[in-house]
C-alpha cells in the first residue's frame, strides 16, 4: 500500500522499484501524464523558492511520522486481552493477514475493516502471520515478540524492512518455520547472515531482493548457513531474465550434494 | 540584457578585421573582451570584488568554528544546526585541513559499533548512535537527494574471555544488559557449537551482541553528514588553523587565589600551500581535529604553564598508527560470521561475499609504530597477528593478505576515553576529541552532546559530566577496559 506522497517525488525512487503504488487522482484522466507534470512543478519550484522546499520537507517528514505512528507499541492491549490478541490486532491494523491455530485467515477488507471476534478467542495462539505490503518496521517487529508460537512469517515487499530488521527475528527462533522475505526492497546480504538465529527454520524465501549485490552466491552461503532450512531463491527467474540465447549460469544452481 | 547584447555584437564578427592599420584593430577586441568581463563581474549575482576573489576563504564572522570535519565535528555541526533556538541563528564554519579525507580517522576506519563497554556513558553513546544509524534516512533526509545506504552489516560482536577477565566480563555484561544493550553470555560448550569453527581453547567466557551491534561503511556516513550539513547551512572551508587570538581576564577564586580566564575571540584560518589567512570572528570553538587536537590546544595555550596546574594540564591526545589487514580464505567462517575479538587482542569479521576478511591488532605499548606516516608493516601481520588468527580459527592458517592499511586513533593516553566539554581555562573551546578507536561509533551522540553544552548550558541527553578536560588535572581516570 503505497503513500500518496510518492507522487510528490520527495525521494528519489531508488527503493520503490518493486512497490508500485496507487496515485491518488480521482479522475479518469490518464494518470501518467498528470504524475509527470505535478512532480515537475513542485521539484522546479522548490529549486527556486526556500518556502517549496521547506513544504516538501516537511511533506516528507509527516510521512516519516505517520509510518513510526503506525509502528506504535501494542503492548498495553496484551495486559487485557492476552498478548496473541495483541500481536494480531497489530497486524491486522496494518493491513496483514492473521491465522489463529485451527481457524481460518483473517484479513482486512479494501477498507480496512476486519471482523473483531478474535478478541474472544483466550490462548489460542496464533499460527501465521502475512504482513506483506505493510508499513511494518524495526520498532514494530517488537509487537510479533507477543507473538510466542508464531510458525509462520511472511514479509513479503515491505518497504521498511532492512538489515536492522532481520537482527530482531532472534526472538522468534524457537516456533518459527517459515519465512518469507521476497520482493523486499532493501534487504541486503549483509541481514541474511542474520537469519542464523533461526535454527528451527524449514523453508525460507529469499527471491527477488533487489538490494542483494550477487544473487546465486548469496544463495549458496545461506544455504551452507542453515543446512536444514529449503531456501527458495530466484533461481528459474535469474535464468529466464538472461533471455534464451544465454545460456543460465552454474552458480544460479546449487550445486547438487 | 547586457550580456545577451554584448555576446551578439562578438558573435556577428563586426570586430574581427584583419590586422592592417598598425595593429588597431587587435588591441580593440582585447580591449572589449576585457570591458565585457568587467561588466559581467559587476552584474548582481557574481562577486562584486573587481580587485580579487575571495570565494575560497573562510567568512569574516562565525559564531561556531568547529575544527576538523571530521565525523565528530560534523555530527557536532548537525546537532548544533538542529538544536538551535531559531531557524538560521547559528552561523556554523567548519574548518577541514584535507577535504579529500586522506588521513582522517574517520574515513580509515573499520566502521564497527557496539554496546559492549565497561562504562555506562559509553553504552548509552552508542545505543544512541546504533538508533541513529537506524533512523540515518530521517534524520539527514535531503529533499531530492538519493537516500543513504549505510551498508549496515547486523552481525554483532563476539568478545571472547579467557580465565582471568571472565569475572570482568560478567559485571561488565550485566551493567551492559541494566543499560539496555542486548547481550548474552555463552559458554565455551555453547560457543563450540554455535559456530563450529572456532577453537576454544583458553577461552572461559563469551560475550555476544545480539542487536544494534555490527558495522558499517563510514564514509557513507561522513558524506551522508557533510550533504545534510550543507543544506542545512553549515559554512564549509579547507585550511589549516593557524593562530588562535584570545582576550584574558583575571578572577579571583574562593580561596583568594587568582586565575586568568581566557577567551578567543579570533580565528587564523591559514589556507593550503600558501601565506594567506583569513581571521574569523567567533565566539564558541569546538575542537574535533581527531588526532591532531593537541597540536590545535596547544595553540590556544592549553597546557602551558608549570606542570601539575590546572594552567600546565596539556590535552593527553595523540595519534596511533593502528594497522588493519585484509586477507582472503576460501574456507573461512560463513556468512554469519560477528566481528571476533579473541583474548589477545586481536580481531577479525568478514567482508562481502567472496570470503575476504578484515582485521587485526592492537599493538601492545612497547611494539608502538611511529605515527608519522601511515605506511604499513607487513612484518607486524606475519609475527604478532597472524598466530594469533591461526590459534583462534584453524582455517585461517592458510590465508593470503591482499591489501592493508593504516589510520590513526585519537589515543587518549590518560584513560582511552573521550574528551567531551569545556575547557576549565580557556571557556569557550570545547573538545569533542581522544576516543581512542571508538569515535566513529559514538559520533552522533557526542556530537548532540556538544550542541546541548553549547545551547543549553548543560548536557541533557546523556549526562557526559565524567568526561570533562578537569579530570586530566584532578587525576579522575574513568578506565575503558574494552577496546580494541
Amino acid at each position: 500500500m503505497a503513500a500518496p506522497w510518492r507522487s510528490l517525488r520527495l525521494v528519489a525512487p531508488i527503493w520503490n522499484r518493486s512497490t508500485r503504488g496507487i496515485h491518488h487522482l480521482g479522475g479518469a484522466v490518464d494518470p501518467e501524464s498528470n504524475q509527470k507534470k505535478r512532480r515537475t512543478m513542485l521539484q522546479y519550484l522548490s529549486d527556486y523558492f526556500y518556502d517549496v522546499e521547506s513544504l516538501r520537507g516537511y511533506f516528507l517528514q509527516n510521512e516519516m511520522v505517520k509510518v513510526h505512528q503506525k509502528n506504535r507499541s501494542f503492548a498495553y492491549l496484551g495486559e487485557t486481552y492476552g498478548p496473541n490478541n495483541a500481536g494480531a490486532f497489530f497486524i491486522l491494523k496494518q493491513g496483514g493477514a492473521v491465522k489463529f491455530r485451527d481457524k481460518e485467515w483473517i484479513r482486512p477488507d479494501k477498507y480496512g475493516h476486519f471482523p473483531q471476534e478474535f478478541w474472544n478467542f483466550s490462548e489460542v495462539p496464533v499460527e501465521a502471520v502475512d504482513a506483506s505490503d505493510c508499513a511494518i518496521n524495526y520498532e514494530g517487529l517488537e509487537n510479533l515478540y507477543l507473538l510466542k508460537e508464531l510458525q509462520s512469517l511472511s514479509l513479503q515487499r515491505c518497504p521498511h524492512v532492512d538489515d536492522w530488521c532481520l537482527s530482531r527475528l532472534y526472538p522468534l527462533a524457537d516456533s518459527l518455520q517459515e519465512l518469507s522475505l521476497a520482493g523486499c526492497p532493501r534487504i541486503s546480504e549483509r541481514g541474511l547472515g542474520c537469519l542464523y538465529h533461526l535454527q528451527n527454520l524449514r523453508w525460507l524465501d529469499i527471491s527477488d531482493l533487489p538490494s542483494v549485490s550477487n544473487p546465486g552466491l548469496t544463495q549458496i552461503l545461506v544455504e551452507e548457513m542453515l543446512p536444514n532450512c529449503n531456501v527458495v531463491g530466484l533461481n528459474l527467474a535469474e535464468g529466464l531474465k538472461l533471455g534464451p540465447e544465454e545460456q543460465p549460469r552454474d552458480t544460479d544452481r546449487p550445486v547438487p550434494a | 540584457m547586457l550580456p545577451r547584447v554584448l555576446s551578439l555584437g562578438v558573435r556577428r564578427g563586426r570586430f574581427t578585421r584583419r590586422p592592417g592599420r598598425g595593429g588597431f584593430s587587435l588591441d580593440w577586441e582585447e580591449k572589449l573582451s576585457e570591458i565585457k568581463k568587467k561588466i559581467q563581474s559587476a552584474l548582481p549575482g557574481t562577486s562584486l570584488l573587481p580587485l580579487y576573489d575571495s570565494s575560497h576563504l573562510p567568512p569574516d564572522h562565525a559564531d561556531v568554528v568547529i575544527i576538523g570535519g571530521g565525523v565528530l565535528g560534523l555530527s557536532a555541526a548537525y546537532w548544533l544546526k538542529k538544536l538551535e533556538k531559531q531557524r538560521g541563528a547559528l552561523r556554523v564554519l567548519v574548518v577541514e585541513r584535507d577535504l579529500t579525507y586522506s588521513q582522517a580517522s574517520s574515513a580509515l576506519s573499520l566502521g564497527g559499533i557496539h554496546q559492549q563497554f565497561s562504562l555506562p556513558e559509553n553504552i548509552q553513546l552508542s545505543l544512541f548512535s546504533a538508533s541513529f544509524l537506524r533512523n540515518i534516512n530521517e534524520h539527514l533526509a535531503v529533499v531530492d537527494a538519493p537516500p543513504l545506504d549505510l551498508q549496515f552489516n547486523p552481525l554483532g560482536y563476539l568478545w571472547l574471555a579467557s580465565e582471568k577477565d571472565a569475572a570482568a566480563m560478567e559485571n561488565n555484561v550485566k551493567m551492559q544488559r541494566q543499560e539496555g544493550a542486548k547481550v548474552c553470555l555463552m559458554s565455551p560448550d555453547q560457543l563450540r557449537n554455535k559456530f563450529p569453527w572456532i577453537n576454544t581453547e583458553g577461552v572461559a567466557l563469551a560475550s555476544y551482541g545480539m542487536e544494534d551491534e555490527g558495522w558499517f561503511d563510514p564514509w557513507c556516513l561522513l558524506q551522508g553528514l557533510r550533504r545534510k550539513v550543507q543544506s542545512m547551512g553549515v559554512v564549509f572551508c579547507q585550511g589549516e588553523v593557524t593562530r588562535f587570538v584570545s582576550s584574558s581576564s583575571r578572577m579571583m577564586t574562593q580561596n583568594k587565589k587568582e586565575v586568568k580566564l581566557k577567551r578567543i575571540y579570533e580565528v587564523h584560518v591559514k589556507m593550503d600551500n600558501s601565506l594567506e589567512y583569513q581571521p574569523v570572528e567567533c565566539s564558541i570553538v569546538i575542537n574535533a581535529a581527531g588526532a591532531w587536537s593537541a597540536q590545535v590546544a596547544a595553540l590556544a595555550g592549553i597546557g602551558k604553564g608549570p606542570p601539575d596546574t590546572l594552567q600546565g594540564t596539556k590535552l593527553p591526545v595523540e595519534p596511533r598508527k593502528r594497522y588493519v589487514y585484509v586477507w582472503h580464505c576460501p574456507q573461512g567462517p560463513g556468512l554469519e560470521s560477528p566481528l571476533v575479538a579473541d583474548t589477545s587482542g586481536t580481531y577479525f569479521r568478514r567482508e562481502g561475499l567472496g570470503s575476504n576478511y578484515l582485521g587485526g591488532r592492537s599493538p601492545t605499548e612497547e611494539e608502538e609504530p611511529d605515527p608519522g606516516n601511515l605506511e604499513v608493516d607487513h612484518d607486524f601481520f606475519q609475527d604478532k597477528v597472524w598466530p594469533h588468527l591461526a590459534q583462534r580459527v584453524p582455517a585461517f592458517e592458510t590465508l593470503k593478505v591482499q591489501n592493508a592499511w593504516a589510520g590513526y586513533y585519537d589515543y587518549n593516553t590518560f584513560d582511552q576515553n573521550g574528551v567531551v566539554g569545556p575547557h576549565p581555562l580557556v571557556v569557550n573551546m570545547f573538545f569533542a576529541t581522544g576516543f581512542s578507536g571508538h569515535g566513529l561509533q559514538q559520533a552522533p551522540g557526542v556530537g548532540r552532546a556538544v550542541a546541548e553544552m553549547i545551547v543549553e548550558g548543560r548536557f541533557q541527553t546523556i549526562n557526559l559530566d565524567s568526561f570533562l578536560f578537569s579530570r586530566f588535572y584532578l587525576g579522575e581516570k574513568i578506565q575503558e577496559d574494552i577496546i580494541i
